[in-house]
């Protein structure tokens, strides 16, 4: 097994008026490939925002954040967007599905922006592994939380990552909902062999992850 | 080395930005409307007015010959000298001769007579053209005897048929001929002083010619086609000029004829760009709001691996296609407003105008539109690059600190650089595309830094006294995330365009509409003899009409203004003084005060002359004094009728022309032209048909000749024909007030975004409806009432500016009008934004979030 994320000395700073605020302080972990991770802690203790800086979403102050042995540091915006697209999937908390696009033609972005063709079956498939063969046309505006976060579900998967961030995926929805959600994740992170991470309160969620670490106050506990 | 330096780079598709633009427009083509809209009004408008524009001027063109009917006209108060005459027939053999005048003329089978514009004809005239007879034979045959061809329209007035006789002084003529159109008249033209055509060789028997007639003599020639029109003809021709005859030729006729429609074209120019500009500023503004709603896909995209710049493709290639959509219908709209322009128009022009339909100016439309499309979508889609996908996980994550976007000032240089060469290709005039370029870039920054203002002063000085909803209101403008500059921009913007428009509008059509419409004069006397001058006017009262106005006029020319004759201002090309001031006739009168339609302006009336070596002062009108560049003080020298009389100038007076009244260039004071030979005006109005027809035979009787001018049917018709005018003016400005308001629609939805979430939140919490109404009203009040005030503000300076450089006229503000506009944007801004917040106070908070979201 290889490092599939690595983040050392860690820190991010933002400027507040003429205050700087420390968000993260000196985080360091790793995490193999085909793992499960959990990042837990109460609100304002800097857990959205490790996971934007490890998905290459924003830029650390300091420190370096490997991904399959590419540090992001000293990646442009536009090779971050290539990274994402050939390495890492999304799960959001509000589901960010794109509202003008079909559930299929949600779950093809990540294929297409990649130029890959006959995409179609592949991703009916996946829409139909997460139990929406019967919604493939149907816009987001027209399906449940559970259903968009389905489909979110399905386009993280669709460009085969090799780690999946999720952010709160459960956040949003009822418990019965947020169960087979949860199911639907680990199976599918054990099937692909994807590497999890996951931001969450819930400690249930969390326990069913291979590691946990747990922020306070920016700093790792 | 522990990490890799590269990533392995992904195969982009092309077609994929094609694929999502595509499928994003499904669901965004009601949020595209305003958008379309604003750009097809703006085209249609562009499209209409430069086709028929180059219509216009290609028709001119085309018929400019038949304008003048000959190569070369020659006019003057008295005959060519035989010597010249001759020297030009050697060149141009051929050659007409016409004599004009006014005169009355008389039915006998109706009993009617009016006062008509007799041309006494010989030659082949018009060389070009046709003089446009029912039959087409009699207008050549009505030169080969007794024969008149008479205007259609006095036909029928006068219930004269083929075959009638018409009498001209005192020779019979029987009419052959229906006389439609003659080269280069306008239906106005017909209609003021219709014609009556007679042999050349019988106008000594009519006994009109006598010495003082007021008489227009003039030739026609055609160029024999190997003619040299530049050496011995261009001297000839001087040599004729300097004799005080007018030259017309093709070239100038139609530069004339060009100028004559400057204010309608310029009018229409400005009305075009308006258009333009206010669609440019509805495109700017709708699609701001449209990038701010896709910030949160652009970011979700970026998430999944979307490139920056294929986030600016996707949306990109649908303004281009919605551009592309709104220019054609804008084009369609055009052509359709090409094709009714001309029937509009067609009464005071002087060609026939067939619609053509220019390709050119349809594609170059459509090609303006996806162009100006793009360049002001690219304003707000550029920002696009910069949205951070961590949006999509931080809904508050923006740019860590505000930078310049080198690329939105590229995109504003380009707007700026595409607009000059637009108004250059338009007017030609670099220096004006320029100043006007620079101008539009003042005012929006002036707007711009209004709106700051109003933020900054608002936050300073907002007491907490006032009541909460006045509070919130008001405290919106300078909240985090405001849009106040932006909106007093586009606000102002349009505004200004829109007040500069009907200010024009309002200059315009005063200026064609005729004053004091109920108790005008409508009946004239004209050449009343001193002797007759009594017993006219006890005529006049014995029919119970008023005597409304008796006035004397003297004729008299200029022979020296400061002491510089005319010979010596034409060797001199120092002097400026025009020509024509030294050429004409002036027709001049004399009393002792100023009349209802004259206010002095400067300098000192002095009404009468005491003592025969007093100097003496005369008022000469302003416009008058503009032209010559007079001052108060300058010397000038007439000649009256042989006696050379020195006066000065005393005072400079504005006259209303548009009053039916005899006007005058030069007003002399009591005590100087008494004795001079003179003859006299009377002005009366007959408010019955019947009782005028009675009155004008009882003159034309007694008095053989005066010429009675019956100005009832020509107001009547110049009314309606400047009404026609005064319509085209409001129907073109009315187009682009109609883009305006979709302007200041986009402009307010921008607001929308921004407020929404507030006021669904002020809406949970516990805000009333009518709380929050009154915090909209108040948001929006000010924002309008600042905007209009603004945008007022610089349409009165812009106006000014116009009026004194491109239409000639001093604008004075119209206070009502000003306040009006200001009222309607400020009630239209606040009716838009009440009604684009509705939704939030009818439905429930979730239920509005949801929508939104």
């Amino acid at each position: 097994m290889s490092t599939i994320l690595q983040v050392e000395s860690l820190t991010k700073t933002f400027q507040s008026g003429h205050r700087q605020i420390r968000v993260l302080d000196n985080i360091n972990f790793t995490i193999e490939e085909g793992q499960s991770m959990s990042i837990v802690g109460p609100s304002g203790s800097g857990k959205t925002t490790l996971l934007g800086l490890c998905a290459g979403l924003d830029r650390a102050t300091e420190g370096r954040i490997l991904i399959n042995q590419v540090l992001l540091n000293k990646l442009s915006e536009d090779e971050l967007a290539q990274l994402r697209n050939q390495q890492v999937g999304f799960i959001f908390q509000n589901f960010q599905l794109i509202p003008t696009l079909t559930a299929l033609e949600n779950v093809m972005v990540p294929l297409e922006l990649r130029g890959e063709k006959n995409i179609v079956s592949a991703s009916k498939d996946l829409l139909n592994r997460v139990g929406l063969s019967d919604r493939l046309d149907h816009y987001p505006g027209q399906l449940s939380g559970g259903e968009q976060q389905r489909v979110a579900i399905a386009r993280a998967f669709s460009n085969r990552p090799k780690i999946l961030f999720a952010d709160e995926p459960t956040g949003n929805l009822d418990e019965e909902t947020s169960h087979s959600i949860e199911s639907l994740l680990f199976e599918l992170n054990r099937e692909q062999g994807t590497t999890l991470v996951i931001v969450t309160h819930d400690q249930d969620l969390a326990q069913k992850t291979d590691t946990i670490i747990r922020l306070k106050g920016g700093k790792l506990i | 080395m522990d990490h890799k330096i590269n990533i392995d780079s992904t195969k982009y598709s092309m077609v994929w930005p094609l694929k999502m633009a595509w499928r994003d427009s499904r669901k965004s083509k009601g949020k595209l409307l305003l958008f379309v809209l604003a750009i097809s009004l703006g085209i249609a408008a562009l499209v209409g007015i430069t086709s028929f524009r180059e219509n216009l001027l290609q028709e001119i063109n085309n018929q400019a010959k038949t304008l003048i009917g000959a190569d070369i006209e020659i006019k003057g108060s008295e005959p060519l000298p035989d010597s010249l005459l001759l020297a030009l027939y050697e060149l141009a053999p051929e050659m007409s001769r016409e004599v004009y005048f006014a005169s009355m003329v008389y039915f006998p089978s109706t009993d009617g007579t009016r006062l008509a514009q007799v041309r006494a004809l010989a030659g082949e005239y018009p060389y070009y053209g046709e003089i446009e007879t029912i039959p087409v034979e009699a207008s050549r045959k009505f030169q080969k005897g007794e024969y008149a061809l008479v205007d259609e329209k006095l036909m029928i007035q006068y219930n004269v048929e083929i075959g009638d006789f018409v009498k001209v002084g005192q020779q019979q003529f029987e009419i052959i001929g229906r006389l439609q159109k003659i080269p280069g008249q306008t239906e106005i033209g017909a209609t003021a002083a219709p014609v009556v055509y007679i042999p050349y060789n019988h106008l000594d028997q009519t006994d009109l010619l006598q010495k003082g007639s007021r008489v227009n003599y003039l030739q026609y020639f055609q160029f024999h086609p190997e003619v040299d029109t530049t050496g011995k003809w261009s001297q000839l021709v001087s040599l004729v000029d300097k004799k005080g005859f007018r030259v017309d030729d093709i070239e100038e006729r139609k530069e004339e004829t060009g100028r004559a429609f400057k204010d309608l074209s310029n009018f229409l120019e400005l009305v075009a760009f308006t258009a333009l500009l206010l669609g440019c500023i509805g495109v700017a503004s709708s699609i701001y709001v449209y990038t701010k709603e896709k910030t949160g896909i652009v970011a979700t995209l970026r998430c999944l691996g979307m490139k920056s710049g294929q986030a600016i493709s996707i949306f990109l290639i649908q303004v281009g296609f919605f551009g592309l959509i709104g220019s054609i219908i804008g084009a369609l709209l055009g052509v359709g407003m090409h094709l009714y322009l001309p029937v509009l128009v067609k009464d005071f022009i002087p060609v026939e105008l067939t619609p053509q339909l220019s390709w050119l100016s349809v594609l170059s439309g459509v090609g303006i539109g996806v162009v100006v499309s793009i360049l002001f979508a690219l304003i707000s889609l550029v920002s696009l690059r910069k949205v951070s996908p961590l949006q999509a996980i931080r809904s508050d994550a923006e740019p860590a600190r505000f930078q310049l976007d080198w690329l939105q000032i590229l995109v504003g240089f380009s707007i700026l650089a595409f607009l000059m060469a637009l108004i250059y290709l338009q007017i030609g005039s670099l220096q004006d595309a320029a100043i006007f370029t620079f101008g539009l870039l003042l005012t929006i920054i002036i707007l711009g830094l209004i709106g700051k203002g109003l933020a900054l002063g608002i936050k300073k000085l907002l007491p907490n006294s006032i009541p909460y909803v006045w509070r919130q209101g008001l405290s919106n403008l300078y909240r985090p995330h405001n849009q106040t500059s932006l909106l007093i921009t586009t606000l102002g913007l349009g505004t200004a365009f829109i007040a500069t428009l009907l200010f024009m509008q309002s200059l315009l059509v005063d200026r064609v509409s005729i004053a004091g419409a109920e108790d005008r004069p409508n009946t004239i006397l004209f050449d009343i003899q001193t002797p007759q001058k009594d017993e006219v006017r006890q005529l006049t009262l014995d029919y119970d009409l008023p005597v409304m106005q008796e006035v004397p006029i003297v004729t008299m020319r200029l022979v020296e203004l400061n002491g510089i004759s005319k010979n010596e201002a034409e060797r001199d090309t120092t002097i400026t003084t025009p020509d024509w001031a030294y050429n004409r006739e002036y027709r001049v009168t004399y009393r002792d005060s100023l009349i209802a339609s004259e206010t002095l302006k400067e300098g000192k009336w002095i009404g009468k002359v005491t003592n025969p070596a007093d100097s003496i002062f005369v008022s000469v009108s302003s416009g008058y004094a503009e032209n010559l560049e007079l001052k108060i003080g300058d010397e000038m020298v007439f000649n009256v009728q042989g006696a050379l009389l020195k006066t000065y100038v005393g005072s400079f007076r504005e006259v209303d022309w548009r009053r039916v009244q005899t006007n005058f260039l030069v007003l002399f004071p009591v005590g100087v032209l008494e004795k001079a030979p003179q003859f006299h005006v009377l002005i009366t109005r007959i408010d019955n048909n019947q009782l005028s027809a009675r009155y004008q035979q009882a003159v034309v009787r007694s008095y053989p000749n005066i010429s009675i001018i019956d100005l009832e049917l020509i107001l009547k018709t110049l009314e309606e024909i400047l009404g026609k005018i005064a319509f085209v003016i409001r129907f073109m400005a009315f187009f682009s007030i109609g883009t305006g308001v979709i302007m200041l629609i986009s402009s307010i939805v921008l607001s929308r975004f921004q407020r929404m979430r507030e006021n669904v939140l002020l809406r949970t919490i516990g805000a009333s409806s009518r709380k929050l109404w009154k915090i909209i009203f108040a948001e929006y009040f000010f924002l309008g009432g600042l905007g209009a005030l603004s945008g007022i503000l610089i349409a009165v300076l812009t106006t000014t500016l116009l009026g004194k450089f491109v239409f000639e006229f001093t604008f004075i503000p119209d206070f009502s009008q000003m306040i009006l506009i200001g009222l309607t944007i400020t009630v239209l801004t606040v009716a838009i934004g009440l009604l684009n917040s509705r939704d939030v106070i009818s439905q429930s908070p979730l239920e509005v979030l949801r929508n939104e979201g």
